[in-house]
């Protein structure tokens, strides 16, 4: 196995992890790390994918998707990290409750008519942040 | 203004008096009552100019490009005049009716705004010269007559119109079926005087399913049995409503379509070659005397008048569905007479709960006395309903009875004369209970020389006179009965 | 180059608007009214281009792919760039009537703005990832201005699932530039082959597309998404962003996907979708609040659009775009008549709008007028897109999709009949209701009448759509 084929494979599984983590994790932090590992892997791939030619100059393509990429990936990790924060600071705990919104339950205080059935509180003691 | 344009002319009188109306307020009851006249006269001043051209062998064509296949086609030919003429001199009658009866009461400018658009849906469905322009101004018809059932705005109204939407929804639903199904089977499918269709080849079994499914679902509206349960419910809508669109406009529009589709899709020898005829002609027999029968047993004046109705409307599609010139003439003649005659009936009905509150059969002993020209203008229609000469409804027994034994089928014969033992036994002790009746007490004074509103009486009056000349000069040379001869010995062709 | 690149100025124009509009926080409303107006002279110019030249082709700034970015744009392009200055434009001055419409709307829309056009415009696979992310950045911001907890968590549930079907997306990229070094959509369609590397590709892009289209089972971020965001938001949430990834996918699967591959998988997603179209219905039916209907409704309405992948090219495809654009314009005015009844009321429950009809006639209207697309009944833009998917349909012998499409009908007319006859009742009591302000009801009665005006001068628009594969 060559070095690229090593690199690819290797962003592949991380790749793997980070989807994994999404959808396995409750919390919304872990849920952001996540999807920032599953980013990381598929670009890691790109990466190993521009050194994968037999000529000396590495292929440019892949090196511009990623740099894009990482710039996108950013973005996207600052925004869910402040809705995260303000989320946090609107109902202090950071929790989602998956089933929190099947049940319609009273609006938590605070909350206009707007907030309808989604708005059911997360138990307490179960959504601390590690 | 250019003569090719009048179906697009015809169609907008009442379409822009419809959204002016609807943007008028509540209280401009002179200016609303103004555009409604105006409107309705000036579409009836179109439909004799095209009725005078189309005489003359003129034919008016507006069409635009819509989807690959079909365009937006709407066309003056003698079958579409025969609709619109009719649907043009009532339009104007119930207007006037309807200013009269709805005097006073809320949401008026809905109620016109709406009842413009139905008359524009139904100029549409006349006009129409193909199966896709038909079922938009179908399904137009539909929407803009469900604010009108539902117009008073209490829960039994509300409920008639969800059953009005459920019926009528999955009757569109069906038709829409049917003719984009005829369309990937067949193409185009314009109107075409003696039958749009190719020769089916493989794809009979598929004109045979389109046929049920075209016909199926026109006969929600047609109030063919068992699609017939919307129309008595719908019966809660005022007067008016029942009077231009349960007699004439929605209903017919069911009834016209059949007949659209059996001579001017199909043809009528096609229709009668794939076996499709006969089937429908016994829906429509037992429709006839189905609806005879529950009207014998309803209390209620307007229920009695809409099971009359139910089966009255299978005189057309049984006179349709009967292969031979004869038949079509008598089916076709009673899209006229019924609705002059029907209406009549709902009209008198408004002017029995207007000025009396009298809503039942029961309550009409010697009521003749006190509303004499109402009362007779409804035992003129009863008459007619029955089958006597002279009124128009003798002419279209005339023609369905020697129709059905030219064509062989000697059993519409014995379904006529069953039905008119029963419109007699129904109508009859109206007219008698109204005549001969005895009232104990005395009815309460008329407010002016007339027995009611002059806006009531006199369209109840204009509109039995001429169901009484459509009989009386029905040999005439511009009497229905002669255009209807002149569209079916075209549909039968050399 | 005697014109000026539209095609490049549908794009740049919204994206340079958002960032101004960003540095003028509240001071934002007039950049963005300027802003809509350009960008909506730069499609018209852009849609007359295409019909009279047919496909657009443009390298930015003069760099050729693969490392600049080149933009395309044939009929469907010009069709959609149209639907988003036209809703566009109308969100933006409802948002300015709409009383409590949060300052930074306008910067998050503008960049929404600009990522669907250059959607639309793209013809390599990562200029459309590009694009998908603008989306999902502008999206989540969209759902995120409001402040309550529900609309916050819907916000990151949206931005993560929308993400993770990003990251998909661009796994399939990965793998199919791995094996053709090419990213261009029409060169790869050239080079792939049926083989497990392009199945798993496809499959991950499909997926992940769908994932974002809330494609049934996958919808169940959307309708706290669009019944929590601001009503502004909620209108081109709606209206546009949410058909984005649909579009990503008709480019795909018929410019890139082989045609082997495709009977099986169109099955599949056909299955998923008349499976949406129904169970949306059904679950808006059961719905007790205005905006909560209108967003199940959209999981049915986007359900419909994935019969065009077992119904192919021609009619079905039309119909489906048809389906797009009919239901931008409706949606939009529904959720502004939703948003204008809620601030009236001070609720959207359905309750609520007894007896409000003669207070907000205009809105009423507007339900009436734009619901006739989601029945697809005539005349509407929606009843046009029926008719082309039901043709489709009964043309290539698939009939059961023509039984979807009715009995859908018959439930969204349920729906929308549920709401409309609460017009006729008599009002439930003396509640306080404050009117709507003229300049919210507008816009929303234009944008119904778009979608009406669709129904009856579909020849155009199916033109143009002619104008490229």
């Amino acid at each position: 196995m060559s070095a690229w084929q090593l690199y690819a494979l290797s962003g592949l599984a991380w790749f793997g992890v980070g989807m994994w983590g999404l959808f396995a994790h409750a919390h919304w932090v872990r849920k952001i790390l996540a999807v920032n590992v599953a980013g990381s892997g598929l670009f890691l791939v790109l990466a190993a994918l521009a050194r994968r030619a037999t000529t000396p100059a590495p292929d440019p393509v892949p090196h511009a998707l990623v740099l894009t990429g990482i710039v996108v990936g950013i973005s996207a990790t600052a925004l869910a990290l402040s809705v995260a924060r303000r989320l946090a600071e609107v109902e202090a705990t950071a929790r989602l409750d998956e089933d929190a919104t099947h049940e319609p339950a009273a609006p938590p205080a605070g909350a206009d008519a707007r907030a309808g059935g989604d708005a059911a509180p997360p138990p307490a003691g179960g959504g601390a942040p590690p | 203004m250019t003569a090719d344009l009048l179906p697009l002319w015809v169609l907008l009188s009442s379409l822009v008096a419809s959204v002016a109306i609807f943007g008028l307020s509540e209280r401009r009851v002179a200016t609303r009552t103004a555009i409604n006249l105006v409107a309705a006269v000036v579409k009836l001043a179109l439909v004799a100019v095209m009725l005078w051209g189309v005489y003359q062998g003129a034919r008016y064509e507006v069409r635009v490009a819509f989807v690959p296949g079909a365009d937006l086609l709407l066309r003056s030919d003698p079958l579409s005049l025969l609709f619109i003429s009719l649907s043009a001199v009532l339009w104007l009658a119930t207007t006037i009716y309807a200013v009269g009866y709805l005097e006073g009461a809320p949401d008026r400018s809905r109620f016109f705004g709406f009842f413009s658009l139905c008359v524009a849906s139904t100029m549409g469905i006349a006009l129409a010269g193909n199966l896709l322009t038909f079922f938009l101004f179908y399904e137009l018809l539909t929407l803009s007559t469900y604010p009108l059932v539902v117009h008073r705005g209490t829960a039994a109204s509300l409920a008639a119109g969800d059953r009005y939407l459920a019926y009528t929804l999955l009757g569109g639903g069906l038709l829409l079926v049917g003719v984009a199904w005829l369309h990937a089977t067949a193409g185009g499918l314009e109107f075409t005087v003696g039958g749009a269709l190719p020769p089916p080849g493989d794809a009979a079994p598929s004109y045979v399913a389109c046929f049920a499914l075209l016909v199926a679902g026109l006969g929600v509206k047609a109030a063919l049995v068992p699609l017939h349960g919307w129309l008595p419910v719908a019966m809660v809508a005022p007067a008016p409503v029942s009077a231009l669109l349960h007699a004439v406009a929605v209903v017919k529009a069911g009834a016209f379509g059949i007949a659209r589709v059996i001579y001017d899709v199909y043809g009528v020898r096609l229709a009668d070659t794939l076996g499709l005829l006969r089937p429908l002609a016994a829906v429509a027999a037992t429709t006839i005397v189905y609806g005879s029968l529950r009207a014998l047993t309803q209390d209620d004046l307007k229920r009695r008048l809409a099971s009359s109705t139910v089966s009255q409307l299978s005189y057309i599609v049984l006179g349709v569905a009967t292969f031979g010139q004869i038949a079509t003439v008598g089916g076709l003649v009673h899209l006229v007479h019924q609705g002059l005659m029907k209406i009549v009936m709902f009209f008198c009905a408004g002017n029995l709960a207007d000025e009396l509150e009298l809503h039942r059969v029961s309550e009409l002993d010697g009521v003749g006395r006190r509303m004499p020209l109402t009362m007779a203008a409804f035992t003129v229609a009863a008459l007619g309903m029955i089958g006597l000469p002279p009124v128009a409804g003798f002419v279209t027994k005339w023609y369905l009875g020697a129709g059905a034994l030219d064509a062989g089928a000697p059993w519409v014969v014995g379904v006529l004369l069953t039905s008119s033992l029963l419109n007699a036994a129904y109508f009859l002790p109206i007219v008698y209970r109204a005549w001969f009746g005895v009232r104990r007490e005395a009815w309460p004074p008329p407010a002016g020389r007339l027995e009611v509103r002059p806006t009531l009486l006199g369209p109840t009056v204009v509109v039995a006179a001429l169901a009484l000349a459509a009989g009386v000069f029905a040999a005439t040379e511009l009497s229905p009965l002669r255009w209807v001869e002149l569209i079916a010995a075209q549909e039968y062709g050399p | 180059m005697t014109e000026p690149a539209w095609v490049a100025g549908v794009v740049v124009i919204p994206l340079v608007g958002a960032l101004i509009a960003v540095l003028a926080g509240r001071r934002a409303a007039p950049i963005a009214v300027v802003t809509a107006v350009g960008a909506a002279v730069a499609a018209a110019a852009l849609v007359r281009q295409i019909a009279r030249d047919g496909v657009v082709e443009h390298a930015v700034g003069g760099w050729a792919a693969p490392l600049g970015i080149a933009l395309r744009a044939d009929g469907l392009s010009a069709l959609f760039v149209a639907a988003v200055a036209v809703v566009g434009t109308a969100a933006i001055v409802y948002a300015l009537a709409h009383p409590g419409t949060p300052h930074r709307f306008h910067a998050a829309w503008l960049l929404g703005w600009a990522g669907l056009a250059a959607l639309a415009v793209s013809a390599d696979a990562f200029n459309l990832y590009v694009a998908l992310e603008l989306l999902t950045l502008a999206g989540a911001t969209l759902v995120a201005l409001a402040s309550e907890a529900a609309a916050l968590r819907a916000a990151l549930r949206y931005i993560l699932l929308a993400l993770a079907g990003s990251l998909a997306y661009l796994f399939g990229v990965v793998l199919l530039y791995a094996a053709h070094a090419t990213l261009e959509l029409s060169a790869l369609g050239a080079a792939v082959t049926p083989g497990p590397v392009t199945a798993v590709a496809i499959a991950a892009m499909v997926a992940g597309l769908a994932l974002k289209s809330a494609l049934f089972p996958l919808h169940g971020w959307l309708p706290p998404a669009y019944a929590g965001a601001p009503a502004a938001s909620a209108v081109v949430l709606a209206g546009l962003l949410g058909k984005a990834s649909f579009l990503v996918l008709v480019r795909l699967w018929f410019e890139v996907v082989p045609p082997s591959l495709r009977p099986d998988a169109g099955l599949l997603l056909g299955v998923l979708g008349a499976a949406g179209a129904l169970w949306g219905a059904v679950l808006a039916l059961r719905q007790t609040r205005l905006r909560r209907l209108l967003a199940y409704s959209s999981v049915g309405q986007l359900g419909y659009l994935f019969l065009v992948f077992p119904l192919g090219t021609g009619p079905a495809l039309a119909g489906a775009v048809y389906l797009v654009l009919a239901h931008a314009a409706a949606k939009a005015a529904l959720f502004m008549a939703a948003g204008s009844i809620e601030r009236a009321c001070g609720s959207d429950e359905l309750g609520a709008l007894r007896g409000l009809a003669p207070r907000m006639p205009l809105t009423f209207l507007t339900i009436g007028l734009a619901g006739l697309t989601l029945m697809g009944l005539p005349p509407s833009g929606g009843f046009v897109a029926k008719w082309l998917l039901l043709g489709a349909s009964l043309e290539t012998g698939q009939w059961w999709w023509a039984i979807v499409l009715v009995v859908g009908g018959f439930l969204a007319a349920a729906y929308v009949f549920r709401v409309l006859r609460l017009a006729f009742l008599p009002a439930a009591g003396a509640a306080a209701i404050a009117r709507a302000p003229r300049g919210a009801e507008l816009p929303a009665l234009a944008l119904a009448l778009v979608s009406l005006g669709l129904g009856l001068a579909a020849a155009p628009p199916l033109a143009l759509l002619g104008a490229g594969p």
